[in-house]
């Protein structure tokens, strides 16, 4: 039986993480390389978390999947990081950074996870300039900041539109460092394929070497899964390629809840589809809102040029619906009115799935040069994309899946229900609620690998007797790495007909329609069938090419998509759990008249924690609950009429 | 929407690191001017499997052109024609119907061939462990405003630390040399107060196991610069042989 224990201090919200560490058990320095850390993935969290361990005299090895730890996906976050350092002198504080932030997330998250992730995040911020991150500056030579969604003050820290680039090669450069020292052994190309269990705790995983193939087994103390979101489910998303939800998914099936799968964040501003042959989705800063008007034709396939069709006959959706807003509503509320003039017909281009995002209006206003002054980058990687000019021609944008704030539950030291188990960064659920707000993701990512996980890891290593190994010809070992070679040999031996992106795709399609932007009862139902039986066509009909002994990456894949089918059906369930709408998560049966979501607090303040169960072959999940209990702040409705 | 594009694709096949490689050639004809230069090679793969035959490997990851993990040389250029860009975000409008290209893996042998159009750029975080780094501990920083740093120095610094570890300046070098990407983690250091500190000791360490892994010497041809995706400039090296001097005649 599972008992939910999120371990929150007792105290005063801004004594809690200061007491906990006062109070935690510790590792003697003489004593800590002789314990061994797994720590899966080399993003923020997982790069951070290898640097600081190491240099805390923990003996690490750390796995990615890329052939190089630099180019995890955190590379690619271009906004910025948030802190409360109040330099701008706007009135911030480590209360209000808290405050916006469970706001954001639309309560649905925890206010003690929450308030420390606001008190760490200034030492984030000293940590990185140390390292030599870039951060823009004034010309007084002290540091900039801007503002960002959601926020009132200018908090977020950045490095042009490469934040997370700087902040990523400032933890992976700190990372080799301690490669250089040897105190951590770095493991590229490589993917996990198992937790291993011992008596009920991690005691290593079963990792398959990309290169060769081979399935290897690693033993240690504690294994920490920093392996980023599962965007990728919907196939076409802003994730890379290779984000995947395979290591959260396996130690899911291992016995690790996996907390508010539903909860997905879906960016408005994206480069649409064009065809299909489209492989991702790229985000276009969300600040062209400020400038660009949203609109489609007002009738239906009207294939004129848009120049030509008269104002009229536009219908500017956000402004007519939301005239305090208009088109600067938050994102969930933006990308739903797009998907829903698309489903109406009126969306534009080949595909229909697009609206225009229009500066005409702007340029004649202020003038080419300030639009260009002010989004000139953006404008040309809109035209080297979609080659077409936005100076001349609208832009066409449509939504994009672009960030999953479920994942992995963790309690208030990161480690899962399974002892020794911890999850990290974008693979826990920990922090965002039902939504994340912009510059939030850097900021936990680092704050859980530089400053959470080293305290709390002593914490558990403590009760574990130094030096205690149980060898990996432990018979745990080999039956992990077995079922890993079967699993591989299964998929080899399917030959079937259809490619194995062509069953993504398709999946990506189910959920994209039936568990995206908004979602029904009946459309749930009908996903979680239409999921198991492509599923059921993928294990008979599936075509994997090449050789299991070699490179082979679409071997890799093949597990990857697997995995995403099975994971697909839970967020369905999920979202079919969930009879509120909140952030996110919108169901059509619970919003207003006018569209707008109906949050439910009385029954659904909860974070759904799902356990794994295999009945007979057939997948079944077990909900437990982790109530939320907000002692701090006042829960209120969002509106932005 | 546009029509398509018959393309005339040769590409190299190498099975693994030990294996003689070859050209292949195929025609494909379901190119669409809107595609990127991979989603091409995705198409390609497709069709590939379908007839029962291995795809093509290449690496790639974010397709956004900042993860650095495509470094195809296209049509003997590095990342192919278009200047400052990725091959990931290079598209088919550049390319007419008809076109030859000819697809292939940077060529060094400090990179050698995995398969196909995949190579071990290990050699690249064995340079950024001798010394591409500021040795400070989590935890110990000061307040991030405690050193003013000119914003012209920190502008600086960030141009060179731009770079996204591709290897395309390795591939486009005739020596097969590593100084720009070398020289760019240098630069971006040594312009900042914080990686002043350790400057003689990184520029010794960072050169030496940049020599050591087999990359060849500079001799000025400036082809990195020409086909750096990020653009960086050239005037790295020249700080990275200054500062290699400055080192070794203070010893």
């Amino acid at each position: 039986m599972i008992t939910l224990d999120a371990k929150i201090p007792d105290g005063p919200l801004e004594k809690k993480w200061s007491r906990h560490k006062k109070e935690m058990k510790l590792v003697a320095p003489n004593n800590r390389r002789k314990y061994e850390i797994i720590i899966v993935g080399t993003g923020l969290a997982g790069g951070a978390a290898a640097a600081s361990m190491a240099e805390m005299g923990y003996k690490v090895k750390s796995f990615c999947i890329q052939d190089s730890a630099r180019r995890a996906h955190s590379i690619a976050a271009q906004g910025g990081i948030n802190a409360a350092k109040n330099y701008p002198n706007d009135g911030d504080s480590v209360w209000r950074l808290f405050y916006d932030t469970i706001k954001g997330g639309d309560y649905r998250s925890r206010e003690a996870n929450v308030y420390r992730l606001a008190e760490v995040s200034n030492n984030i911020i000293d940590q990185a300039v140390a390292q030599g991150v870039p951060f823009a500056r004034e010309y007084s030579g002290l540091l900039a900041n801007r503002s960002f969604g959601g926020a009132q003050v200018s908090r977020t820290f950045y490095a042009r539109g490469q934040t997370g680039q700087q902040l990523l090669l400032g933890a992976y450069q700190a990372m080799m460092r301690q490669v250089e020292l040897g105190r951590i052994e770095y493991y590229t190309r490589h993917e996990m394929f198992e937790v291993v269990l011992i008596d009920g705790k991690a005691r290593g995983i079963i990792t398959r070497d990309l290169v060769t193939g081979e399935i290897c087994q690693h033993e240690a103390d504690a294994v920490i899964l920093a392996t980023g979101g599962y965007g990728n489910v919907f196939y076409l998303s802003t994730n890379a390629k290779n984000s995947n939800v395979t290591a959260a998914w396996r130690a899911h099936k291992k016995g690790a809840l996996f907390a508010n799968p539903s909860f997905v964040q879906v960016h408005p501003t994206c480069i649409p589809v064009s065809g299909d042959y489209q492989s991702k989705l790229t985000l276009m800063s969300e600040s062209l809102r400020n400038d660009g008007r949203v609109w489609v034709p007002r009738k239906k396939g009207d294939d004129r040029h848009p120049n030509d069709i008269p104002e009229d006959e536009r219908l500017y959706y956000l402004e007519e619906k939301y005239p305090s807003f208009g088109n600067l509503v938050p994102r969930d509320v933006a990308s739903r009115n797009a998907k829903l003039v698309c489903d109406r017909g009126l969306g534009i281009g080949g595909t229909g799935l697009a609206v225009y995002l229009d500066f005409r209006d702007a340029i004649a206003h202020d003038g080419k040069d300030v639009i260009s002054a002010k989004y000139g980058n953006l404008f040309d990687m809109y035209a080297n994309i979609a080659g077409e000019d936005p100076y001349t021609r609208p832009m066409r944008i449509f939504p994009a899946v672009h960030y999953t704030m479920g994942g992995l539950w963790v309690d208030y030291n990161l480690m899962t229900n399974i002892p020794g188990l911890f999850a990290a960064g974008e693979a826990n659920f920990s922090d965002h609620g039902a939504n994340r707000l912009g510059a939030s993701a850097l900021m936990q990512g680092l704050s859980d690998g530089y400053f959470v996980l080293p305290s709390t890891i002593g914490n558990y290593l403590a009760d574990l007797k130094p030096d205690t190994r149980y060898g990996t010809d432990h018979e745990a070992f080999d039956i992990a790495a077995k079922k890993a070679q079967e699993t591989i040999d299964r998929l080899l031996n399917i030959n079937g007909k259809r490619t194995i992106i062509d069953f993504h795709r398709t999946l990506g399609r189910i959920v994209w329609d039936k568990i995206g932007i908004s979602r029904t009862k009946e459309g749930l139902k009908e996903a979680i069938a239409d999921i198991r039986s492509l599923r059921d066509e993928f294990w008979t009909n599936v075509y994997v090419p090449g050789e299991k002994n070699n490179y082979n990456k679409y071997l890799e894949f093949a597990g990857r998509v697997a995995d995403f089918f099975e994971l697909a059906e839970l967020m369905a369930m999920d979202a079919l759990n969930r009879n509120e709408s909140c952030g996110c998560h919108l169901r059509e049966e619970f919003q207003t008249e006018e569209g707008e979501a109906i949050r439910n607090d009385k029954d659904y303040s909860y974070v759904s924690a799902w356990e794994f169960k295999n009945r007979n072959g057939v997948l079944e999940e077990a909900l437990h609950k982790e109530e939320l209990n907000f002692e701090f702040v006042e829960l209120k409705q969002r509106s932005y009429k | 929407m546009s029509t398509n594009m018959t393309i005339y694709l040769r590409y190299w096949r190498q099975s693994g690191p030990k294996a003689k490689g070859y050209f292949e050639d195929r025609t494909l004809s379901t190119v669409n001017e809107h595609m990127s230069f991979l989603e091409m090679l995705d198409v390609l793969n497709e069709e590939l499997q379908l007839e029962g035959k291995e795809p093509v490997e290449f690496d790639y990851d974010c397709r956004e052109g900042i993860c650095g993990s495509c470094n195809l040389v296209i049509n003997g250029q590095a990342h192919g024609p278009k200047k400052g860009t990725a091959c990931c975000q290079l598209h088919m409008r550049n390319y007419s119907d008809g076109d030859h290209i000819t697809i292939e893996p940077p060529r060094a042998s400090a990179f050698p061939v995995i398969k196909d159009l995949v190579v071990d750029r290990s050699a690249f975080d064995r340079i950024i462990e001798a010394g591409g780094y500021v040795s400070v501990k989590t935890g110990s920083a000061q307040d991030a405003n405690a050193i003013p740093i000119q914003k012209n120095d920190a502008d600086l610094a960030f141009d060179y630390a731009a770079c996204i570890g591709c290897g395309a300046c390795v591939a486009a070098c005739p020596n097969a040399s590593a100084s720009l990407f070398t020289s760019a983690k240098i630069s971006h250091l040594s312009h900042l107060p914080q990686g002043n500190v350790e400057r003689s000791n990184r520029v010794l360490a960072m050169v030496e196991q940049m020599e050591g892994e087999g990359f060849g010497d500079c001799s000025n041809f400036g082809e990195c610069e020409a086909v750096c995706p990020k653009e960086i400039s050239i005037a790295a090296i020249a700080d990275m042989r200054r500062d290699y001097a400055r080192a070794v005649i203070q010893g």
